[in-house]
């Protein structure tokens, strides 16, 4: 069993999705994380704060720190899924009907396990 | 195997639409009702951060809670940043005006202000339909396409309805706060008009394919509650129609078959009313009686509780309901309410009074494009067993505005009537 990223891009939401529209959006995320938590593959889950981040560079040895990637808004990576899975097909599998992609996409990568 | 799966459990039917009322209510209080669309913008925002955030983190123990704190620092932040635009002094003395008037526990900070923003949606000064619509988009948290899903309205006319609302509002300063005690008997009329058109929008829709339209029903009950839960706007009106729409709604279970189709009154299974409901319905009528007021919704909710404790149709009290239609026709005169007392006098007298009664009633401009005129008349005439009339009925019925469990109705009825000249003829 290998393990999986599945990291989710940030915005995209319609802003004028009405409360029940989020709720029931919320709804499929549930049915989602709990069919793969209910199958065991479920590792970790988390969302990453909305800010900028800080980035670090060592131009010429000298340390700078910075605010931000600045990547566009909708190419943040807005939270992840750590899954265990056989395949990057099986998580494909898994991933087809996630609600997160009726907004924005989603990205797969495999950790590199020794 | 480590298993840290989000908790996403405890979602609560509605829970974003009732907390959104809810939250724009107890916002707009804060910031005042000539803000209305920043407390609106803010719940948003709130409700769009719980959806980026607990498919990762889980639900949080009070989601309630959690919502209205994320709104009512948006609020804040937004309020701090205008003040410091426009006038570095005013800012800390805005400050001190913006700090919320008790702590932030949404259950201490609700009740009381969903009633005021009724109040203030539902008042006099403003147009009708727009007391509907606002009603709706403010207290039930419902969308604009959702709104004009319900009330069968475009999404842009209904936008629009609610921005000439909201800036009428700002314009002649209506208040958002429930009436002096004084005031609340002459100010709860207009409120109480709009549940009732709402429940009945959602009743009349029941079984249909619009889902939204039902939710109407529920929502209506949900703020007549409100009301009389309340000492100051418990009324005796108001108990009337929360029993009226208790007793009625206690039948939507029965009141289409297993496909889907409608099915009259005399057909229902009885055993499928909600009984709890109903109890719930007489009560509420019990503490109606108990007072000053004497109001259409008394007399419409005794003859739903006529319909909802008889065993059967044969064995109503169609004598009493009668009177009863007779008093709500003086109190009420309406077309609609006239055809209604037509078929209870149909039941008396017999079907022939009743074609007659609905005969003399076909002029009304008001009812000219109403479909269950016809759909009635026909019913009677099929009774009496004029079939060829009856047949007709049904087809001028077919013609008119209505939902697509009423059409199946209709048509299963002529389809029926065909048979039954066929074997006849």
């Amino acid at each position: 069993m290998a393990k999986f990223l599945l990291l989710a891009r940030g915005a995209g939401l319609r802003p004028e999705m009405s409360p029940e529209e989020i709720q029931r959006t919320m709804l499929k995320y549930k049915s989602w994380t709990e069919r793969v938590a209910g199958s065991g593959r479920l590792i970790d889950a988390n969302k990453l704060r909305d800010d900028e981040g800080r980035v670090l560079r060592q131009p010429g040895g000298k340390l700078t720190v910075t605010d931000g990637p600045f990547a566009e808004s909708k190419e943040i990576i807005g939270g992840y899924w750590l899954i265990n899975a056989a395949s990057y097909e099986e998580v494909v599998e898994l991933t087809r009907d996630h609600p997160h992609l009726q907004f924005n996409t989603l990205e797969i990568r495999q950790i590199h396990e020794m | 195997m480590a298993n840290a799966a989000p908790r996403l459990d405890g979602l609560v039917d509605h829970l974003f639409r009732h907390a959104a009322g809810q939250m724009v209510s107890a916002i707009a209080r804060l910031v005042g009702p000539n803000r209305l669309d920043l407390a609106e913008e803010v719940v948003q925002d709130a409700l769009l951060r719980a959806l980026q955030i607990w498919p990762f983190s889980g639900m949080p123990d009070n989601p309630r809670g959690w919502l209205f704190q994320v709104a009512r620092n948006r609020a804040l932040d937004i309020l701090r940043r205008e003040a410091v635009l426009r006038d570095k002094l005013a800012w800390s003395e805005n400050l001190v005006d913006l700090t919320p008037r008790r702590d932030a526990s949404p259950a201490d900070a609700i009740g009381d202000e969903e009633l005021a923003m009724m109040f203030m949606c539902c008042h006099p000064a403003l147009p009708q339909p727009a007391r509907i619509a606002l009603t709706l988009k403010l207290v039930g948290g419902f969308g604009v396409e959702e709104i004009a899903d319900a009330l069968l309205s475009q999404t842009a006319a209904v936008a629009q309805r609610l921005v000439r609302a909201k800036r009428q509002i700002r314009d002649e300063k209506i208040a958002l706060e429930i009436p002096p005690p004084g005031e609340v008997r002459a100010r709860l009329p207009s409120v109480l008009d709009v549940l009732y058109l709402l429940f009945n929008e959602g009743y009349g829709a029941h079984g249909g394919d619009n889902l939204t339209r039902a939710d109407l029903c529920a929502e209506a009950i949900r703020l007549a509650k409100l009301l009389a839960e309340n000492p100051h706007t418990d009324r005796p009106s108001v108990r009337a129609l929360l029993a009226l729409l208790l007793l009625q709604a206690s039948r939507l279970p029965a009141r289409v078959d297993e496909v889907g189709d409608l099915l009259l009154l005399a057909e229902q299974d009885r055993a499928r009313w909600d009984r709890a409901m109903i109890a719930e319905g007489m009560a509420h009528l019990d503490r109606a009686a108990t007072g000053d007021e004497m109001t259409a919704y008394h007399l419409e909710a005794g003859i739903a509780a006529c319909h909802a404790t008889a065993a059967d149709a044969a064995s109503t009290d169609w004598a009493y309901v009668l009177r009863l239609y007779d008093e709500l026709l003086r109190l009420k005169p309406s077309p609609v309410v006239a055809l209604n007392r037509a078929v209870a006098l149909a039941m008396v007298e017999g079907p022939a009074a009743g074609i007659e009664a609905i005969t003399a009633l076909r002029s009304h401009a008001a009812l000219a494009g109403y479909h269950l005129l016809p759909a009635v008349l026909a019913g009677l005439e099929r009774r009496a067993g004029d079939l060829e009339g009856a047949a007709r009925h049904y087809g001028e019925a077919l013609q008119r505005r209505s939902t697509a469990p009423e059409r199946r109705f209709i048509e299963k009825q002529l389809a029926a009537i065909e048979r039954e000249r066929r074997s006849s003829g």
